[in-house]
């Protein structure tokens, strides 16, 4: 009702920048959907894992760009500039390793009972919430973009487009085509691919399936380290930030087809853009529901997904 | 049937109605008692999961929706009947209850009008969550989507409807939910004494359920239940219809936790959206986790301990209360999947029954251990 009455308030030209601007805003909303659900995916997909605290490996990757953002203010202020780079290393580090330690220490006693594995890791995101609070503060923290990464572009006199943003965005291409690579071009990646469609088959061959499950997980929650520091471009953290995508990001990945990861990306585009272009209608909550109304109703009549890889299981 | 299992079978029933109807009421006072009023309301919820996930192998992540739905229907009658045209004579348009008047409604929803009968109320406190259960479940059930899948979509279903119920502030009260509720068809339900009363209520409501729930478990019902979680493919082959169990199971779990919520409402006087959420959803999983999934009585024991320990660390420690409901979480799902009725079923009950009825004889329906052991 709300977005009829400003409709025609507005002409033509002044309504298709808004519709460009809100398509914008639904693309950095992708990024962050993106991001967060590859490294959900390849371990949902492969392992049937469900990680709940995907969303705190994440949060780990902002502060962990956070801490270096002061690191290089205090020690190396004329390399701040490229800070951002050195802090998506260490995030993917630090969340990788903590992802690797995790696996060791408890998913892989729960890989025979997959529920289970969704009410640890639950426990394990409550801890590590209440360890980012103790040690950051309950209040959320931002970083300082460079200078760089300031200001928008005027594309036209009516529109016009964050460079942060844009910049988030190229970071996702590139992230997504990495792992892509990694997937389908190296010997890994076939190891991987292989465990995914026949776990029996791929042990009786001779590949390691739990060193490939281990490093499966580590890489999975390395790329939510790097989502965590790109996120940390567009907005601030705190210490339950990523509970707020959680459950997004499992619609997205489960919606997409859980094995595919082409699937996972269509669903992010699906999910934030029609989120986004609701939100110029109805209001914020109401445009959410709708939205996850649709996909789980969609998933009511095509349960697989979007798109399907033929698994053995 | 001998004495001796009779008393094996039953002896945890016997004591937990002696704990709650006469150790309970004369150790604690007015005030405790309410609370563990208030923690047993969730026992309902958890024995629907141990029902439908510890029994089915159903893991549903939005108890707490179900809970909050049979919540909200007793409140809203509660609330229609607070709201009287004499009571609300102060507001623009008195006669509907106050938070739709700060909203600027000027009339009682629709959906409201139902709720001015007392038996529909009833009715709706278990209808209206089994209803969102079956066209829930029966979607996905007979399209054979099950385990991880299901409980994602439970818990997108939780997300959902808690964002609609704080979003319509004028239709439900939104964050704040309904408040200040008074009486129940004229009785004050604010005093200690219908505490009281509605404790004694709460516990025999529930003593009932729990019956309830092991006739299930014992019937032919119960053992296709379990055969359903443990080879799903085969019951199937053998010509059962295992979407209709499955079916059946999600929704008396989502009654019984429609019950939970109309006990809790009752007891405590409001309903509100934090209480359903996700967070609270996943909180009643881990109740019953700990209390033994495969337990009737040790969820419901899971639920009252987890509680008991929340209100008092919450306080005392609250930075330490995280931490040790995460490790619950992984502990238990670690190190003791049966949960705490795991351990009694192994340790204390064979040495109790031993303790009762003498160690010498050999116990009759079991077969003589063989020489080679």
């Amino acid at each position: 009702m709300r977005g009829d009455a400003a409709m025609f308030d507005y002409s033509f030209a002044e309504l298709s920048s808004i519709l460009v601007m809100q398509g914008f805003a639904g693309l950095i909303l992708f990024s962050v959907f993106v991001l967060m659900a590859l490294g959900l995916a390849i371990i949902f997909g492969q392992m049937g894992v469900i990680n709940m605290a995907h969303g705190e490996f994440m949060i780990l990757g902002a502060y962990v760009t956070y801490l270096t953002s002061h690191l290089f203010t205090e020690f190396l202020p004329f390399a701040y500039p490229a800070y951002f780079f050195f802090a998506m290393i260490f995030a993917f580090i630090a969340a990788g390793a903590l992802g690797l330690l995790v696996e060791w220490v408890m998913i892989r006693h729960l890989y025979a009972r997959p529920l289970d594995t969704l009410l640890a890791t639950w426990g394990l995101s409550l801890i590590l919430q209440q360890i980012f609070r103790s040690t950051f503060g309950a209040r959320e923290v931002g970083v300082e973009l460079p200078d760089w990464m300031m200001g928008s572009l005027n594309v036209t006199d009516s529109i016009e487009v964050q460079i942060n943003g844009l910049f988030v965005m190229g970071l996702t291409a590139a992230i997504t085509a990495a792992v892509l690579v990694l997937l389908f071009k190296s010997r890994w990646g076939l190891q991987v691919r292989a465990v995914t469609t026949n776990r029996t088959m791929s042990g009786a061959v001779g590949i390691d399936t739990r060193r490939v499950d281990r490093m499966t997980f580590g890489l999975g929650c390395g790329v939510a380290g790097v989502a965590g520091a790109a996120f940390t471009m567009i907005g601030s953290t705190g210490p339950t930030s990523g509970q707020l995508y959680i459950v997004d990001t499992f619609l997205v990945v489960v919606f997409g087809g859980a094995q595919s990861l082409l699937g996972t990306v269509a669903s992010a585009f699906t999910i934030s853009q029609s989120q986004s272009a609701l939100e110029f209608f109805i209001s914020g909550s109401m445009a959410k529901v709708i939205t996850l109304l649709i996909v789980i109703g969609l998933l009511m009549l095509r349960p697989q997904g979007l798109f399907v890889l033929k698994v053995r299981r | 049937m001998n004495i001796r299992s009779l008393a094996s079978n039953w002896l945890g029933f016997a004591l937990l109605t002696i704990l709650l109807v006469v150790v309970f009421p004369a150790l604690l006072d007015d005030f405790r008692l309410n609370l563990v009023g208030k923690y047993l309301s969730f026992g309902f919820v958890v024995l629907g999961l141990v029902l439908c996930w510890g029994y089915t192998g159903i893991l549903s992540l939005g108890q707490g929706i179900f809970f909050g739905l049979g919540g909200y229907c007793i409140a809203m009658f509660l609330k229609l009947e607070a709201s009287t045209p004499e009571a609300t004579k102060i507001q623009s348009t008195p006669g509907i209850p106050d938070f739709m008047d700060w909203n600027q409604l000027t009339e009682l929803p629709f959906f409201w009008q139902p709720f001015h009968s007392f038996g529909f109320t009833v009715f709706a406190i278990m209808a209206v969550p089994a209803a969102i259960a079956f066209i829930l479940a029966y979607a996905m059930f007979k399209r054979r989507v099950g385990g991880v899948y299901f409980a994602i979509i439970t818990q997108a279903v939780t997300a959902v409807l808690t964002i609609l119920i704080i979003g319509q502030q004028g239709y439900t009260g939104g964050i704040n939910g309904i408040t200040d509720l008074r009486t129940l068809l004229g009785w004050d339900i604010r005093t200690d004494g219908a505490h009281n009363i509605l404790y004694f209520v709460c516990v025999a409501l529930l003593l009932v359920c729990i019956l309830i729930g092991r006739f299930i478990l014992k019937s032919k019902l119960g053992r296709i239940l379990v055969a359903i979680r443990d080879k799903e493919e085969r019951v199937r082959f053998s010509g059962y219809d295992v979407a209709n169990f499955k079916t059946f199971v999600f929704c008396a779990a989502a009654a019984l936790a429609g019950i939970g919520g109309a006990m809790f409402t009752l007891q405590v006087g409001f309903m509100s959206p934090t209480i359903i959420g996700i967070v609270p959803s996943i909180e009643m999983v881990i109740f019953c986790a700990l209390g033994g999934r495969l337990s009737l009585i040790g969820a419901l024991l899971g639920a009252l301990i987890v509680n008991a320990a929340k209100t008092t660390f919450s306080e005392m420690f609250p930075e330490l209360w995280l931490f040790a409901m995460g490790g619950l979480f992984i502990g238990v799902t670690l190190f003791f999947p049966k949960g705490l009725a795991g351990l009694v079923d192994d340790y204390v009950r064979p040495w109790l029954v031993k303790v009762l009825f003498g160690g010498g004889a050999k116990p009759t329906d079991r077969p003589a251990p063989t020489p080679a052991e």
